[in-house]
């Protein structure tokens, strides 16, 4: 009987665990996961969560755990894998014996280099962290954000329609600079200070001050921001060390060929932790899209693997690349990969409320932005898909 | 029975929103060849208007988070949406697009 482990409990697994199951996978199907409780979502841990708002987090239901027919080993690290003799080594000194591999092991949250103070200081990336952030920041006071990227903005707005006293440090010129580009960011950092949160640019974090609790941070250029609550989302790497000495080839991420597999027959990794080879040379992301629709690649070639069929007549995983956010009320989608110098044109409406606006290169459309438009840039992302395929 | 829409207002290849009167939510109308469909306009995931997505052969796409729903079964293809959306059997009388109160879900 053909015995498949599965890596990581997030949506990437679960996607991996449906699609090996859906393809005929009868054999057994073990879950390795590092976080105890049952498999959920994370896009609502920097909004609703927060929040203190219901949100249906669960990634499977009765009927749809019941479906998989899995044995799970949750709480539980997996901390070796001999491709030799098709061991995975767990943190409790178990041994399995497999015959194939999902590796969806995700990524951890960076935090800052500097000392830092036992309590107030956060990173969100699971469910616990989120409900310590949620906690502390229901003491109130002055919350710190440090990084504008996505998760930086989301707690952000969070925080602030419980109305807080919200400061965000970005160490670049803008936040989302480098997911949305710079005219795009310019225009959405308008938002923060519209809505009252106190932006700060330019910015290193040098220090963060407090004995047991936090409170505050010293920046680089030797400003003091108070703070009673600091979350950094200053980005996430992957852990790699248990595949240390596997074989297993890595670099930023588990790297992969189109088909999420690894050089390693009858392993493959799909999700934030697969580096996949694309068109555009490699790519590691980290976005919710990409933990949903890569594994189900990556599943099926493991079994043709596995079968000795011929993976390469499967389709490829180089999807158009899709993200969203909830900030300030407003949400934002963005679809595509547009270079650096492209022209960024808003469409439709204006900046300051629900618009639209498109990225060309040479005349084509390499990416489109909407804010509360979900109808235009629908239509407008149809026809990138069809760019995007050709 | 509640009446809908007259039918000549529903245009191929396109979503049409009804929100009538005696029913909780807006419905999504979409007429293919003699066929005309009805489903909740609502996303099962989180507040998106249906007939703002994508139509493509019988799924309309949600255009938040591209969940596909197929307007014969109301089922979600991939997630974030899990649970399907309820469907409405349609009868047109004397021109006029009705639906039973009650969908299935």
């Amino acid at each position: 009987m053909t015995v498949i482990a599965v890596v990581g409990t997030g949506l990437a697994g679960i996607r991996a665990a449906e699609t090996l199951r859906a393809e005929g996978h009868d054999g057994r199907l073990i879950f390795i996961g590092e976080e105890p409780g049952r498999p959920y979502d994370r896009p609502p841990l920097s909004k609703q969560v927060l929040l203190g708002e219901t949100a249906d987090l669960a990634l499977l239901d009765e009927r749809g755990e019941a479906e998989l027919a899995a044995e799970w080993r949750t709480g539980t690290r997996v901390t070796a894998f001999d491709p030799h003799n098709r061991t995975v080594r767990l943190g409790d000194g178990d041994r399995l014996n497999v015959d194939g591999l999902v590796i969806a092991t995700g990524v951890r949250p960076r935090t800052l280099s500097c000392d830092l103070p036992e309590s107030g200081v956060h990173t969100l990336r699971t469910l616990a962290d989120a409900t310590a952030l949620r906690d502390d920041l229901a003491g109130g006071g002055r919350i710190a954000v440090v990084g504008g990227g996505f998760i930086g903005c989301e707690v952000a707005s969070a925080a602030r329609s419980l109305g807080h006293d919200v400061t965000v440090v970005e160490a670049g010129d803008t936040p989302l600079r480098a997911a949305l580009g710079e005219p795009a960011a310019r225009l959405l950092a308008r938002r923060h200070i519209d809505s009252g949160v106190h932006l700060v640019t330019g910015a290193g974090v040098h220090a963060v001050t407090g004995g047991r609790r936090v409170t505050g941070l010293v920046l680089a250029d030797g400003r003091v921001l108070p703070a009673d609550t600091v979350v950094v989302g200053i980005g996430a790497a992957p852990d790699l060390t248990w595949l240390a000495g596997s074989g297993v080839a890595c670099a930023d991420g588990v790297l992969t060929d189109q088909w999420g597999r690894t050089n390693v027959p009858g392993v493959v990794a799909a999700g934030d932790v697969a580096a996949y080879a694309c068109r555009t040379g490699r790519k590691r992301v980290e976005h919710w899209t990409n933990a949903r629709d890569m594994p189900v690649v990556a599943a099926r070639a493991l079994l043709a693997d596995l079968r000795g069929e011929d993976t390469t007549a499967l389709p490829v995983h180089d999807p158009l690349p899709y993200i969203w956010s909830d900030q300030y009320g407003s949400r934002l989608q963005f679809a595509g990969r547009p270079g650096p110098g492209d022209r960024f044109t808003v469409v439709e409406g204006e900046p300051d409320g629900p618009f639209v606006a498109v990225y060309e290169h040479s005349g084509l459309v390499t990416a489109v932005l909407g804010v509360d438009s979900p109808r235009s840039f629908t239509r407008l992302r149809a026809g990138l898909r069809r760019t995007w395929a050709s | 029975m509640i009446e809908l829409c007259p039918l000549g207002d529903l245009v191929a290849g396109t979503v049409t929103r009804v929100a009538p009167p005696g029913l909780p939510a807006a419905l999504a109308l979409v007429r293919i060849g003699d066929r005309v469909f009805c489903i909740d306009d609502t996303c099962s995931h989180e507040t998106a208007s249906l007939s703002d997505g994508w139509l493509a052969g019988y799924q309309i796409e949600c255009p938040l988070h591209e969940s596909r729903f197929d307007l014969r079964t109301g089922a979600p293809d991939c997630p974030p949406a899990r649970r399907p959306v309820r469907v409405y059997d349609v009868v047109v009388v004397n021109g006029m697009v009705c639906v039973e109160a009650e969908g299935t879900a």
